[in-house]
């Protein structure tokens, strides 16, 4: 089976070393994790985990599957980019003597959609929010032009394009299951 | 102002471990732990520990003791290498879906990650093999941790908690209110029962030919032996069952094939390669059932009942998943299923069952001549216990050579290491067996290598008098590794040859009756006198050297391909 880019997400309690439950999946199938971005979700009390991954679907499906499993962990659910709006962004520190050394900016910013951080005698911060190609283009521009003193990118933040709203929808399945119990 | 209702976290503790009905722990105590012993000292009436001589036996008495009654089994021992010491039994529990409870103590609160004496990081060790591993650092957590603990380690696909309190939680003081957990947001253990999989499963039933259903341990987990017989009786499928599976249903049960996997059963092994409908009934497909993946059972329909939905699919694929407890979804399956007979696909399993008799069976149950074998031993034993005894085994040959011969007629009658393969695990896990079913007798079956990995729990059974008819298949060798070394590695026999003590010897220095058995005339004798009464016994009994378990799909195999010598 191919392997591919997949993005997973994990609706997740907020409570202590879930990160490590997580991680211990990926480690026990030598999986590398490309990226990970975590933060409170749009629901008080419900962390979101972003995490990509190069694997097939086959075994995917199945990391998404032990995921769930820890108790912690509302629901994780996986997606090829097609179905998703992604966005990283990327931060790059320059030496300003250099970068002024190159001449004229304004083709560059336009052409990168480039924002200016901060700048001073020393360095220049600019910042780049695009998919993984665009941000890493820009760095590989930069290094060849003026060289990059820092770099650093975020990892992916993701939202569906599907019309169905997954964490409301499971919350309120929970909810449901909650009164029955009652 | 004072509050006077206010109680230490220790007692606190054991309060709550009272309210979720424990009424016997398996231990041993330590500095950090000491507080919560100290407070057991009061409950004694209440509660029953028993003081083992090492944790790995304090953990495997509570896999033993969980395994024959379905409570959860509780373990309570001190911080470091206390709780390091559980996790060969926590990880055999992880595997074995076995309910526990560990209870570690741990250094105070401000002292955690400072290195402090006896700290170790408890939770982040045992994550990767537990159900779930809370560290509680203030008395306040004690009861909801507790509640949370059993509510997960007894709910829907069990399996092992720990919990490790700091001791400064053990100490302080705090209001009890005790509020057993019967919801979590995040953990959905019952998947409601799913109509269109109902639906879909009886009708690949229904239109099956050669219908094989293999029986795992869920049956037993979910108690749903009874259900089983209903709907095996009612479709007229023929059943094999795991290793875990092995006491779910009767041996003599018409229906019943045998034993699956690597030393597993002809008729059933070749059956899975040959049916049309394969149902696989709270069972995992471990690499030892199904030998080569990719060439197995590749011609049926497989239907899987399971509570875990992340069993679905994960070793074989599956046409027709059926989520839930078995205990709910066979009564659903066997409202939808019609009535059927498979008389001349059951005879079918005729000839493999003839062959594996003359090749296998007559002469390793029967032997007329040469030293005494393993199968004998088992089946004699099984026989003299009317086929009602439960059977507790270390691992390997003796392990292997128990499920084949050993007979059953009660559910909860099969304890031993599955998954994880524990040696050592025989001794401990009969005596918790025992302990949890006191009315019935325990026959443990050990070889000489694993029951010196945990004999030190001779003495637990002698300050208890714990009942366990401990019996020593010595061939002095760590038979199966030598097994492999002959058929896989040229005969080089590197480290399986074992210089043993006089197991006579120690079983009379901790004042427990033994006897030795060297030739076949003395068996019956020395078995009947080990079964006479309910007091702990060891039987010795000197077996062939060089027993080979056959038959055997040799690793890799696919299970069509057994052999039945070498």
């Amino acid at each position: 089976m191919e392997k591919k880019l997949y993005t997973i997400t994990v609706f997740s309690e907020n409570t202590v070393g879930l990160l490590g439950q997580i991680t211990i999946i990926f480690t026990r199938r030598a999986i590398n994790i490309e990226t990970l971005s975590v933060s409170p979700s749009a629901i008080k009390g419900i962390h979101k985990f972003t995490i990509t991954l190069f694997s097939t679907e086959d075994v995917v499906a199945k990391v998404v599957q032990q995921i769930d499993k820890r108790i912690d962990i509302l629901k994780s659910y996986y997606n090829t980019d097609d179905e998703l709006v992604h966005q990283e962004i990327a931060l790059y520190k320059i030496a300003t003597d250099k970068l002024l050394k190159k001449g004229s900016l304004e083709d560059m910013i336009r052409q990168y959609r480039i924002r200016i951080m901060e700048m001073n005698a020393d360095f220049v911060v600019l910042q780049k929010a695009g998919h993984y190609a665009e941000t890493q283009e820009l760095f590989e521009e930069l290094s060849e032009t003026v060289g990059v003193l820092q770099f650093v990118r975020s990892g992916r933040v993701a939202i569906t394009k599907s019309k169905v709203e997954r964490l409301s929808d499971m919350l309120e399945n929970i909810k449901k299951l909650e009164n029955l119990k009652k | 102002m004072e509050n006077n209702n206010k109680i230490k976290g220790s007692d606190a503790f054991i309060r709550s471990l009272i309210c979720e009905g424990v009424d016997t722990i398996f231990g041993y105590p330590g500095g950090a732990i000491m507080p919560v012993f100290d407070a057991l000292y009061d409950y004694h009436n209440q509660i029953n520990h028993i003081l083992t001589r090492h944790e790995q036996g304090a953990i495997h008495a509570a896999q033993g003791y969980a395994r024959v009654s379905g409570k959860v089994g509780v373990c309570l021992v001190t911080s470091g290498p206390g709780a390091t010491n559980t996790i060969t039994g926590i990880g055999d529990a992880m595997l074995d879906s076995t309910p526990l409870v560990v209870i570690t103590g741990q250094v105070a609160a401000p002292l955690l990650g400072t290195d402090a004496f006896q700290e170790i990081d408890v939770v982040g060790i045992t994550a990767p093999v537990t159900k779930w591993a809370f560290q509680v650092r203030k008395a306040e957590d004690i009861a909801w941790a507790v509640a949370r603990a059993f509510y997960i380690a007894r709910s829907g696909r069990p399996g092992p908690v720990v919990l490790d309190i700091a001791k400064n939680a053990q100490f302080q003081d705090v209001d009890f209110e005790y509020k057993p957990c019967n919801f979590i947001r995040s953990y959905i253990p019952y998947t409601p029962i799913i109509e269109s999989q109902i639906e879909e499963a009886a009708s690949l039933i229904n239109s099956a030919k050669k219908p094989l259903a293999l029986v795992g341990q869920g049956v037993t987990l979910g108690g749903a032996e009874t259900e089983l017989m209903k709907f095996l009786n009612k479709t007229g499928i023929p059943a094999a069952w795991t290793l875990l599976g092995g006491s779910a249903m009767p041996t003599d049960f018409h229906l019943n094939m045998g034993f699956l996997g690597m030393h597993g059963n002809v008729a059933p092994n070749m059956k899975t390669n040959e049916c049309d409908v394969l149902i696989a009934i709270g069972m995992r497909f471990d690499d030892r059932v199904t030998g080569d993946l990719n060439r197995y059972a590749k011609q049926a329909k497989v239907i899987h009942l399971d509570i875990d939905p992340a069993e679905i699919g994960k070793n074989v694929a599956v046409h027709a998943p059926v989520l839930g407890d078995v205990k709910v979804t066979l009564p659903a399956l066997i409202d939808k299923v019609n009535p059927n007979k498979h008389d001349e696909w059951i005879k079918s399993f005729e000839q493999y069952n003839q062959l594996e008799f003359d090749k296998v069976i007559e002469r390793e149950v029967h032997p007329v001549d040469g030293e005494i074998t393993m199968g004998e031993v088992v089946r004699k034993i099984s026989e003299a216990t009317e086929n009602k005894a439960v059977l507790v085994t270390d691992v390997g040959q003796n392990q292997m050579i128990a499920a084949r011969y050993f007979n059953f007629t009660q559910g909860r009658s099969m304890v031993t290491s599955g998954g994880l393969g524990t040696m050592g695990f025989g001794i401990p896990a009969a005596m918790g067996a025992k302990v949890g079913a006191p009315d019935r007798v325990v026959c443990s079956f050990n070889g000489d290598g694993g029951f010196q990995m945990t004999m030190q729990e001779l003495g637990t059974i002698m300050q208890e008098q714990i009942g366990v008819k401990l019996i020593i298949l010595n061939n002095h060798y760590l038979g199966m590794v030598r097994q492999w070394q002959e058929m896989f590695f040229d005969e080089r026999y590197s480290f399986t040859a074992m210089q043993n003590p006089d197991f006579i010897s120690i079983a009379k220095a901790y004042r427990i009756d033994a006897t030795e058995v060297f030739k076949r005339e003395e068996l019956d004798a020395a078995i009947a006198d080990m079964l006479k009464d309910d007091k702990p016994y060891i039987l010795v009994v000197n077996v062939e050297t060089k027993g080979m378990v056959f038959p055997m799909v040799p690793a890799g195999a696919c299970v069509a391909e057994m052999v039945y010598e070498f």
